[in-house]
């Protein structure tokens, strides 16, 4: 069987989910040179209503563009939680905003519970940038993606005059995901 | 680092199509904003201008149409790109471009529907509707890609085809097809065949609008230069004018039909994999090809014979070429994202029932789905 890697970031329109996904994917299929589809599904709002971004990590051709047994799920809120979380798969990896994701109990497998948003605000001061902090985690905790791809990725996708910050936000995720893998 | 000058790119539907188009030489774009389909106006509002074409939102889609078909009979390459609400405020200009025979290309990004309906799911409940939408016996050509390198090559054949036929191309998308962003190849633009319209060499005065050519196709020629003549969505002569004569109007809708359904064979085109040996076949167009392709793929790797079939153009409707294949099935699986608009089209052609799977809830069509009815 061939490799299919499936990522799902959950949360409400709004946090750059959309974006996140389109960078992952970026990273993967154009400077990892893997194949990878980024699909989305969301309401008409603006802001808030639910939001999900999917990414397809493969080494093959990749048809169906939507995730079939997830490998890493990210949760910014309760209602994606309650929403997405049975479609992990056993032993995959859950990420969640500990803010504002109460710990899901009994869940079998990795959870990095972590104030995600609170640290985009510490590390930058802005809890914008908190989509770009889940994406260092996401790289540091699965090595799925490259770190040099990534970051390459977000300074083609960000708006322009906005890399440096976007940079640190990912530097401070993917700091650590490297500092709890080794402790 | 610049990733829009990068050959290999990660690209959506939408910005596939935007990007083809402009390659296929469209310098005029009029349109009206709407969800699936609005990153194709938002590109071309950014990228139209510095290529000294024209960019235009219009206050609805009926005038978007319009202002079409008019910088079109200026001479320019012309598109417009909307969605199901505003597709079908467009059905009568699009009914005066097929009478007038003038070239453009209408995308449609299909959303649920009816109406108003799923501004931001994906449905393809507008297949009837983009072959007859609009009144009357017309032609059309409907092209249907599932992936963004299909949407890539196909916008620029989209081009093609109706400049070479003088029709308007319908672009049925999806949702997911507009909104997916995968990798996408870009060919060299030079190595693109590009196909214009024939323009004429007789001199004003001698030209003759809607004289029968053995391609059955007129010859064009822009306002602007000094030819006058008459363009109207009335039934009319070869000069252009209206009549009620029957055998003349008998003539100009037989050959505006038979243009398209002459030239089918031309215009028709099937992706077809693992069908030499298969007993089953699921035939699927648009994003719903990409199901049918996973389960296709998964069940061969079993040993199971399943072939898979993509009509990457629904109209003229390649209803003998499927056949021909499936002759020998045990069974046939059409998936789509509406109530069974293309399985009847297909029962019809092969003269037996098919397998239906349908979802009209704003879902994509999963593997699943297919595997339950095989």
């Amino acid at each position: 069987m061939s490799f299919r890697y499936e990522i799902r970031l959950s949360g409400s329109g709004g946090q750059g989910l959309v974006l996140a996904g389109q960078i992952l994917a970026e990273a993967a299929a154009i400077y990892d040179g893997k194949n990878a589809t980024q699909s989305q599904s969301y309401g008409p709002e603006a802001r808030g209503g639910s939001s999900r971004s999917e990414v397809i990590i493969s080494d093959e051709e990749i048809d169906y563009p939507k995730a079939v047994s997830i490998d890493l799920l990210l949760c910014f809120t309760q209602e994606a939680w309650n929403k997405y979380g049975r479609d992990l798969k056993p032993g995959g990896i859950l990420i969640i905003d500990s803010d504002f994701v109460t710990e899901p109990k009994d869940r079998q497998g990795a959870v990095y519970a972590l104030p995600i948003a609170a640290m985009a605000e510490k590390a930058i001061g802005r809890s914008l940038v908190a989509n770009i902090v889940a994406l260092g985690l996401i790289t540091g905790i699965t090595g799925i993606v490259t770190k040099e791809s990534m970051e390459t990725a977000i300074q083609s996708r960000v708006p322009k005059g906005t890399e440096k910050i976007n940079l640190k936000a990912f530097g401070c995720g993917f700091d650590k995901a490297i500092e709890l893998k080794t402790n | 680092m610049n990733r829009n000058q990068l050959n290999i790119r990660l690209m959506s539907g939408n910005e596939a199509c935007a990007e083809a188009a402009l390659i296929a030489g469209m310098r005029f774009f009029a349109g009206y904003p709407i969800t699936p389909s609005t990153e194709i106006a938002e590109i071309l509002s950014r990228r139209l201008p510095k290529v000294k074409g024209v960019f235009i939102q219009m206050e609805d889609e009926i005038a978007s149409m319009a202002s079409v078909i008019g910088a079109s009979l200026a001479g320019v390459k012309s598109m417009t790109a909307t969605s199901g609400p505003g597709f079908s405020l467009m059905q009568e200009n699009i009914g005066f471009a097929i009478m007038a025979e003038i070239p453009c290309v209408v995308v449609n990004v299909q959303r649920g529907g009816p109406s108003t309906g799923l501004p931001t799911n994906p449905a393809q409940g507008d297949v009837m509707q983009a072959r007859w939408g609009t009144h009357g016996d017309h032609p059309a050509i409907v092209v249907a890609p599932g992936t963004v390198n299909q949407v890539f090559e196909w916008t620029i054949k989209a081009f093609n085809l109706s400049e070479y036929y003088r029709i308007p191309v319908i672009m049925l998308l999806d949702e997911i097809v507009s909104h997916i962003n995968e990798k996408v190849i870009l060919p060299d633009p030079s190595s693109l065949a590009i196909i214009n319209r024939k323009h004429t060499t007789k001199m004003p005065g001698e030209y003759i609008p809607y004289q029968n050519n053995a391609n059955m196709v007129p010859e064009f020629i822009e306002f602007g230069l000094g030819y006058h003549y008459h363009v109207t969505g009335l039934s009319h002569d070869e000069s252009g004018f209206p009549t009620n004569t029957p055998g003349i109007v008998n003539k100009l809708i037989r050959r505006l039909n038979d243009k398209i359904e002459k030239h089918r064979h031309q215009i028709i085109k099937l992706k077809t994999e693992f069908v030499d040996d298969a007993d089953t076949f699921i035939i699927a167009y648009g994003s719903t090809a990409r199901s049918a392709h996973f389960v296709a793929r998964m069940n061969r790797a079993k040993g199971i014979k399943i072939g898979f079939i993509q009509p990457l153009v629904l109209w003229p409707f390649p209803g003998k070429e499927i056949a021909d294949i499936v002759k020998n099935a045990k069974s046939i699986i059409v998936p789509e994202m509406n109530l069974g608009q293309l399985s009847h089209e297909i029962e019809c052609a092969c003269a037996r029932p098919v397998i239906s799977v349908n979802r009209v809830d704003g879902n994509m069509i999963t593997p699943e789905d297919i595997l339950e009815r095989l």
